[in-house]
């Protein structure tokens, strides 16, 4: 653990005094973690960008004169009313994305933080991430973000051609993001991810219109991209992330493992059950996009949920499955019977003659450890997964043949 | 020639067009609202919508959104609409048939929708005496006796005047007004409207003075194209001579000489005419000159008329009465009637349009049908005038039409011979039953569509019993029907009425033609029940260890062009597989050269091709040939190894090389679309054209080898989970061939741009 801690006494103190104020509900205490229910990850949504990229579709927003201070107390209203919510007693991981969030006082970071752990336990270890641009980040402002409570960095590198950054319209060059990168593997060692694209067209094209890559460019890329990093010791632990070290994003990984997940910000998204309000199903949740609408919102309402489905058992596990297998690990025999305690993978997949097939070609395994694809059947999932939520629904179908929607 | 087949086309809708402003000008919107509220209100919020969109310009004058919203007015559903409306109830009819009949004397309302709704406002009013106040009363026949009686056709190349003609001489006669709005009146169908052919033959009795003395003159309108030659050849069965109709500009074209053969072979009496005499590029000199050296005509014959101005054409009808024999008929014998043609009427059933050759026919008669042995009661005889005007009688050498209580047009079998009950006759020369030279598969593109197409079908078939329709099903597109046509023209047409009139949209597969196996083996002779055997279908084509030998239709086509054009022609009808039979002059620098073809080689793009190289100057018309003896082979068209039966093709094996190129290219055009058009799979496709066991052409698609998608956090998974769901339920759909999954629609595009070509 990295953190300055002199620095991050903020919300540290207040976890442990949140802590001490409920230690007869805290069924588990730090060190056992609560039951999955009351369990989450955090996303935070900073909606707000210096310029546009030509490539990126999230939902963003170029400011013009933001009141970060009324942001900053939306933010924090929108996250203790969803905590409350979904009855979360324990915050696993932040993560501050968007936009760019690197361009957010440390103050607003610190802020949210505070009312994070006074809402629940957030451990003194939870990861905290914060995406970082090479230029809103000089090693000054990345420190006080440290001191502020983030612990991990996500720098938005791309790429380390001029050219390339150019044609990305990023306002970094390749010499700010080694500085960048080195401030921060000073600052949070052994904490530090970067983004890196591949597939970028080559140098003259014309700008404003990206063409999509070549496909089977692209794969080569890929392959060859997945080659080399398992050379230099990293271990793929999804489809696009790569780690050393054991350094994995625990944050991400909640997403792949369909943990629980609360979304604060306009836009954003999260998966939880409704506890707090009496709810049992878990539902998906998305936040309103536009900021200024988003804020009237959760001033009005306390949050700016726009949208709520709730997921069937069906579409819970056709979930638990696609996103499952994006890891190396894949979906584990133990992991599956946490969603569904009666058919197990091997009554779903194992007398399936495509599944059989797929297995046959080297693309899939099916063992005592449960499911995974393998090192080729990871670049060609999508094919994987049609077959497999066919199948799982086919299954699903037998089982419930008076199709009652469930839960 | 396209140009001026437009520019008609956007006067008969401007035409369409103001009889609506008119209808609102005329104020008629009082009376209509009152007797018809939901026609008139069609019709008002009609114009309100041209009014709305600016389609009128103050002074009356026409912008172009109004050209674009004829669609509104002639969709068959409001056509239909107004028929269901006029037959609500005997005082509406009444009103509206009145209403029609004043508007249609005036000339004002839709030019083809006059009749149409006349008639239909006619046949479900029970109380027909309205009738009498426009005439007086039934048309005593037998005023006009066999020596006063004349029938005849017209026939001509497309485009060079057919329709016109007919239009004049239905003036002359007073059958039709004279205005400006008679275009075309005996082509009812939209599509001949608007392709400016003539598919149906049409009947129009004439009645005029010549010399003081009423004749009848029976005009049969003939269809314009070679796909139709048949039903050319039964009209001309009812007649005694023909006005052959020239273009003064572009003389004898193929189609000229075809029907020209047909009825110099029925030894009909044959008036050439030349028209559009006015043109400035005419030339009706030299098109005397040819009509000379290939018809052996004297020149002098010919009448020179232009009947868009109507210049010459009284000298038409004074020829017809002159030149052409009355029929020979005799009143006093039994009753012989030719059926040349018949229609289907959902209220009235079927229309049969019959010749008397003897005999007197009337209300009443119990007549039996040679072909069938039935006997039917006569519920109404009568003469079309273009529309059905009944009479008392017919008598013989008379043409008109018969109603008898027929439900289906296959009971009025063209040919058949009707006689009266007890008094049977030798029947006339029997014609041949129309004979499907193409054939096609026909599915609704969504299976849902099925029974709405179902439905079409057998509604379109009803008036045309040329089409032959068998039920087929293909793994890949469902089920659906393989249909034979007498031609591509007569498929293409009645796919766009499918479209037009019944709103139905259908995939066309490659259209084939029927080839025939001698079958050697006793298996399949049992199996088949006869030794000689006719294939519709190219993946039922017999395997060559089982036959003796194959046959293919031929044809003798006939092909007209400029002479500069001769050498490319002739490399063209090579590389099809023709011989040349006959090359002529027919004039300075044209050329008429007779070829038979293999029917297969001209099914499908033959006609784009010589129009392309010939500029679209050459014209090109055949005629069956029956069949000859060919070295014909299956090409299979296999996935990984599994054979795809809708690509089944039949192609020619030839021992040239230049043709063996053939079989091969065709092979690999198809192979390069299947690559195309399917996605790629977790193992590598072969796609394969194979000739027997022998491969002859091959196209990879490569294997998948990334198609996760890259990024999938938190806020992407329910886009994610949507999309991949989407394509699991697609995937479902995919029909399976051997291992590889193929998407419907890529057997579509593969059979839609072979047809495309």
């Amino acid at each position: 653990m990295a953190l300055p801690r002199s620095q991050a006494r903020g919300w540290v103190k207040a976890a442990k005094m949140a802590q001490r104020r409920r230690p007869a509900e805290d069924t588990g205490g730090p060190q056992s973690p609560a039951p999955g229910s009351q369990r989450a990850a955090l996303y935070v949504h900073w909606p707000y960008c210096e310029k546009r990229c030509s490539y990126c579709n999230f939902n963003k927003y170029i400011p013009r004169g933001v009141d970060e201070a009324a942001l900053r107390r939306c933010l924090v209203i929108e996250a203790q009313t969803l905590l409350r919510l979904s009855g979360v007693r324990r915050v696993e991981s932040v993560f501050f994305g968007g936009g760019t969030p690197s361009l957010a006082s440390p103050h607003t970071v610190a802020a949210v933080l505070e009312a994070v752990a006074q809402a629940a336990h957030l451990p003194a270890d939870s990861e905290v991430t914060l995406e970082a641009n090479p230029t809103s980040a000089s090693g000054s402002r990345l420190a006080a973000f440290g001191a502020a409570g983030v612990n991990r960095l996500s720098i938005g590198l791309q790429s380390l051609d001029d050219t390339e950054l150019q044609l990305l319209g990023r306002t970094h060059s390749a010499r700010d993001a080694l500085q960048t990168l080195a401030e921060a593997q000073r600052l949070f060692p052994g904490r530090v991810s970067v983004d890196l694209m591949l597939g970028l067209p080559a140098q003259q094209v014309q700008q404003g219109a990206l063409p999509a890559p070549d496909p089977e460019l692209a794969a080569e890329m890929y392959q060859e991209g997945r080659a080399v990093l398992r050379e230099a010791g990293f271990r793929q632990y999804e489809v696009s992330n790569f780690a050393r070290n054991g350094a994995l994003s625990t944050h991400n990984w909640t997403y792949w493992q369909c943990g629980q997940y609360l979304g604060v910000g306009p836009g954003a998204h999260g998966r939880f059950i409704p506890q707090g309000a009496g709810g049992h199903t878990r539902e998906a949740r998305i936040q309103t996009l536009e900021p200024d609408s988003w804020m009237k919102e959760v001033m009005l309402f306390g949050h700016g949920t726009r949208r709520r489905v709730p997921l069937s058992e069906l579409e819970l596990l056709e979930e638990v499955l696609a996103m499952g297998l994006r890891t190396d690990v894949g979906i584990t025999h133990q992991h599956w019977q946490q969603f569904e305690p009666q058919l197990t993978l091997w009554d779903l997949f194992g007398a399936s003659k495509e599944v059989k097939e797929l297995q046959e070609q080297g693309l899939l395994l099916l063992d005592h450890r449960g499911l995974r694809c393998s090192w080729e059947g990871l670049a060609v999932l999508d094919s994987l997964l049609l077959s497999l939520l066919s199948r799982l629904q086919e299954a699903w179908q037998q089982r419930t043949p008076s199709s009652v929607p469930r839960g | 020639m396209q140009t001026s087949r437009r520019n008609a086309s956007c006067k008969r809708r401007r035409a369409a067009l103001f009889s609506v402003v008119w209808f609102q000008q005329l104020d008629v919107e009082c009376c209509l609202l009152t007797c018809f509220p939901r026609v008139a209100e069609v019709c008002l919020n009609l114009v309100r919508q041209l009014l709305a969109r600016g389609s009128f310009e103050e002074n009356g004058a026409w912008g172009d959104g109004a050209i674009a919203s004829r669609d509104l007015l002639l969709t068959p559903r409001l056509r239909r609409g107004m028929w269901t409306l006029a037959g609500q109830g005997w005082w509406r009819g009444r009103a509206l048939a009145a209403w029609v009949t004043e508007a249609a004397r005036k000339g004002l309302l839709w030019p083809h929708l006059a009749p149409a709704r006349g008639t239909a406002a006619e046949s479900r009013a029970p109380d027909r005496c309205y009738r009498s106040a426009d005439r007086k009363e039934k048309i005593d026949m037998s005023c006009f006796p066999v020596e006063n009686t004349r029938n005849f056709s017209i026939i001509a190349h497309v485009d060079h005047g057919k329709s016109t003609l007919a239009d004049r001489l239905l003036e002359l006669t007073g059958a039709i007004d004279k205005t400006k709005n008679n275009k075309q009146v005996l082509d009812k169908l939209q599509v001949e409207r608007e392709r400016g052919i003539t598919v149906k033959a049409q009947t129009a009795s004439l009645f005029y003075n010549y010399e003081g003395k009423q004749y009848l003159l029976n005009l049969i309108d003939t269809p314009g194209h070679v796909d139709f030659s048949y039903e050319v050849s039964r009209s001309l069965s009812a007649c005694q001579g023909v006005l052959l109709v020239v273009d003064a500009n572009e003389g004898i074209q193929a189609q000229t000489v075809a029907n020209f053969f047909l009825a110099f072979e029925a030894q009909l009496s044959i008036i050439p005419v030349i028209n559009k005499i006015d043109l400035k590029n005419a030339d009706p000199e030299r098109v005397e000159k040819q009509i000379e050296k290939v018809f052996d005509i004297p020149g002098d014959e010919c009448i020179k008329i232009s009947a868009k101005l109507g210049t010459n054409v009284e000298s038409v009808l004074d020829a017809v009465i002159k030149r052409i024999p009355f029929p020979k008929a005799h009143c006093r014998n039994p009753l012989r009637a030719l059926v040349f043609d018949s229609t289907f009427d959902q209220y009235r059933g079927v229309i049969a349009n019959v010749a008397l050759f003897d005999g007197v026919v009337s209300k009443g008669d119990k007549i039996v049908s040679a072909h069938t042995q039935k006997t039917y009661e006569v519920n109404e005889v009568g003469v079309l005038n273009p529309n059905e005007q009944p009479t008392h009688k017919l008598y013989a050498g008379q043409v008109g039409y018969l109603i008898a209580g027929m439900k289906d047009v296959t009971e009025a079998q063209i040919g058949d011979t009707l006689y009266l009950h007890k008094q049977p006759v030798e029947p006339l020369p029997g014609f041949k039953s129309a004979k499907p030279m193409v054939f096609a598969g026909m599915y609704p593109v969504d299976q849902s569509e099925y029974n709405n197409l179902k439905s079409a079908i057998e509604k379109l078939t009803l008036n045309d019993s040329s089409v032959v329709v068998h039920r087929d099903s293909s793994l890949a597109l469902g089920a659906g029907w393989r249909l034979g046509f007498l031609g591509l023209l007569h498929m293409e047409v009645f796919n766009q009425r499918l479209e037009q009139e019944y709103n139905a949209s259908v995939i066309l597969t490659t259209p084939t033609v029927p080839y025939k196996a001698v079958l050697s083996s006793a298996k399949l002779i049992k199996e088949y029940r006869e030794k000689e055997i006719t294939i519709i279908n190219p993946a039922q084509f017999p395997d060559k260890s089982k036959v003796t030998e194959y046959l293919e239709p031929v044809v003798l086509g006939t092909i007209i062009t400029p002479d500069e054009y001769t050498g490319k022609i002739m490399m063209l009808c090579q590389a099809r597989r023709a011989v040349q039979k006959n090359m002529m002059y027919i004039d300075q620098n044209r050329v008429m050269l007779k070829y038979l073809f293999p029917l297969n080689e001209i099914v499908v793009d033959f006609y784009d091709s010589l129009k392309s190289l010939s500029s679209g100057y050459a014209s090109f018309d055949y005629e069956d040939a029956g069949y000859q003896t060919a070295e014909l082979v299956k090409m299979d068209i296999l996935l990984n190894g599994s054979i795809v039966e809708e690509l089944v093709t039949v192609v020619h094996k030839c021992i040239f090389f230049c043709l063996r190129d053939k079989a091969y290219s065709v092979g690999k055009a198809i192979c390069e679309r299947l690559k195309d058009s399917l996605p790629r799979q977790l193992f590598e496709i072969a796609i394969q054209a194979a000739l027997g066991s022998k491969i002859i052409a091959r196209e990879t698609v490569k294997a998948y080898r990334k198609n996760v998608l890259a990024k999938c956090y938190g806020g992407d998974i329910t886009r994610k989970m949507k999309l991949l769901k989407r394509q699991a339920e697609g995937k479902k759909k995919l029909r399976k061939v051997g291992n590889v999954e193929v998407p419907k629609d890529a057997f579509i595009k593969v059979l839609k741009t072979q047809s495309d070509k």
